[in-house]
């Protein structure tokens, strides 16, 4: 299951302090750290804690010792964490954390949507969106190594149930390539009762600003970062990832882009619609932050019409990824239309069809008339 | 044991600088005294030596000094303008209103 393959991850990468405070969709994830560190299997310190705020506050005291730190949460307990996710960007602390997406309360909810993760869209977290098990393991492994080659931190997020809980055959690296790949972490200012600094004192005018140019040029470095990773990762394992992923896209006169799980599903709604001779690709976003837009707009240029599939959706104005993909081709000579879809809200099933029908209704459109395609609503 | 924070670090580089922020040096070098607008000052002739003030005082800018009153040896508090911050915690709790509190001058 998906979770495992975040736990396998967090194993195969050496965490060596684990602090998380279980909520569905993601019990298993730490169900089963807390029995490598009990077995001794894992050789790590697993602290139990109160709440998920505090789960993230004992990592960054671990991190900033230097060592290699994992969580992960879900929904709800991820906004417990906001407060905390913002100081371990300021601490630069490179925690890698697994988040499964899960729509907000109320009503109670434990099915998938993207609301939870993108709410920390501007805490200063790398976030990476997983679409199969696989994906989940590899890109802890590559995120650890982004992350600490940086100092941020890193989200790796899976979609609920569809991934969280279904069991699909993963490859496990062998331990030894992984620790080739991934050298134990090294910190250069650490707490140390030796050397004893204070840590994120008052900063006044003079010099905060500076600090935070420093973590938009990180992520900045970190676009690179991605790519170089994941030729390395490639190279040493035989998979490759990219800061997105394309498909069928060098003919293609329209785009379906969206991220996470409705990937598999809009590759197969691709290849349904090229059956009736439609020239249509596919385009899927995996590093959310940093946000690679150049990448896209080279991609979105030069085609007539792009659509963008949300699970997820910014209240009072429209779908994350959407208002995303616009505002990165704005500024772009040959813009193409940008129609925004809204669908799949708290789990709801999006097929194969869903996406043909949503391709079909939108070619017939020639420009947007709203920021919202509602798609799959009942009302 | 001499610690190596005991001494000031200077960076040379920016690159060399920590991306987060960091105290550079110990309180040694850090001194918060500059922070103060208001000094309180200490009038020894109503102070009873009661060392109220080193109680209450948040930063442990109070200092005490052995000294002898009418020969008997008695601790006398002294003010560390160093590091005293000028919260005025003291003045307000002196039993016998022997700190005064003026504004500083610049």
């Amino acid at each position: 299951m998906g979770n495992h393959a975040l736990s396998y991850g967090a194993k195969l990468s050496r965490a060596q302090v684990i602090s998380a405070y279980p909520i569905t969709p993601q019990t298993e994830v730490v169900e089963l750290l807390s029995r490598m560190c009990a077995s001794g299997e894992l050789k790590a310190k697993f602290i139990k804690v109160e709440s998920e705020h505090s789960a993230m506050a004992s990592l960054i005291g671990a991190s900033s010792v230097g060592v290699r730190t994992f969580t992960a949460t879900s929904s709800q307990g991820l906004a417990h964490m906001h407060e905390m996710l913002h100081w371990a960007t300021g601490a630069r602390t490179p925690i890698v954390m697994g988040n499964i997406n899960r729509a907000f309360a109320p009503p109670w909810s434990v099915w998938t949507e993207q609301n939870d993760s993108l709410s920390q869209r501007d805490t200063g977290w790398m976030q990476l969106y997983a679409q199969n098990n696989q994906e989940v393991l590899d890109s802890v492994i590559q995120a650890y190594k982004v992350a600490e080659s940086l100092d941020l931190p890193a989200m790796v997020i899976l979609a609920a149930f569809v991934l969280s809980h279904t069991s699909e055959t993963v490859e496990m690296p062998e331990q030894e390539k992984v620790d080739e790949f991934l050298p134990p972490y090294e910190r250069k200012y650490k707490i140390d009762p030796d050397e004893p600094h204070a840590f994120g004192g008052l900063t006044n005018p003079d010099n905060y600003f500076e600090l935070r140019y420093k973590i938009q040029k990180a992520m900045e470095e970190a676009l690179k970062k991605w790519e170089e990773v994941g030729e390395e990762f490639e190279m040493m394992f035989g998979r490759r990832y990219g800061l997105v992923e394309t498909y069928k896209v060098s003919d293609a006169k329209s785009l379906i882009v969206s991220s996470g799980t409705i990937a598999s599903t809009a590759r197969n709604a691709v290849d349904s619609l090229r059956e009736s001779g439609v020239k249509v690709g596919f385009l899927r976003i995996r590093v959310f932050r940093p946000f690679p837009a150049e990448l896209i707009r080279g991609i979105l240029s030069s085609v007539d019409k792009v659509i963008v599939i949300d699970r997820n959706i910014g209240f009072g104005a429209s779908g994350i990824f959407y208002q995303e993909v616009k505002a990165a081709m704005y500024n772009e000579k040959n813009t193409p239309p940008i129609f925004g879809v809204v669908t799949g809200l708290g789990g709801r099933d999006v097929s194969s069809k869903d996406i043909i029908e949503i391709y079909q209704d939108v070619i017939r459109m020639k420009e947007p008339k709203s920021d919202i395609i509602w798609k799959g609503l009942k009302i | 044991m001499a610690k190596k924070s005991d001494k000031k670090i200077i960076f040379k580089k920016e690159k060399e600088m920590p991306p987060f922020a960091i105290s550079f040096y110990s309180m040694e070098y850090n001194k918060t005294g500059i922070w103060r607008n208001f000094r309180p000052v200490i009038d020894y002739d109503k102070c009873t030596f009661c060392l109220i003030c080193w109680k209450f005082c948040p930063e442990a800018a109070i200092k005490l000094k052995k000294t002898k009153v009418k020969g008997r040896e008695k601790l006398q508090p002294v003010i560390d303008y160093e590091y005293c911050k000028g919260c005025g915690i003291c003045w307000e709790e002196c039993l016998t209103k022997a700190i005064d509190i003026e504004e500083e001058s610049d």
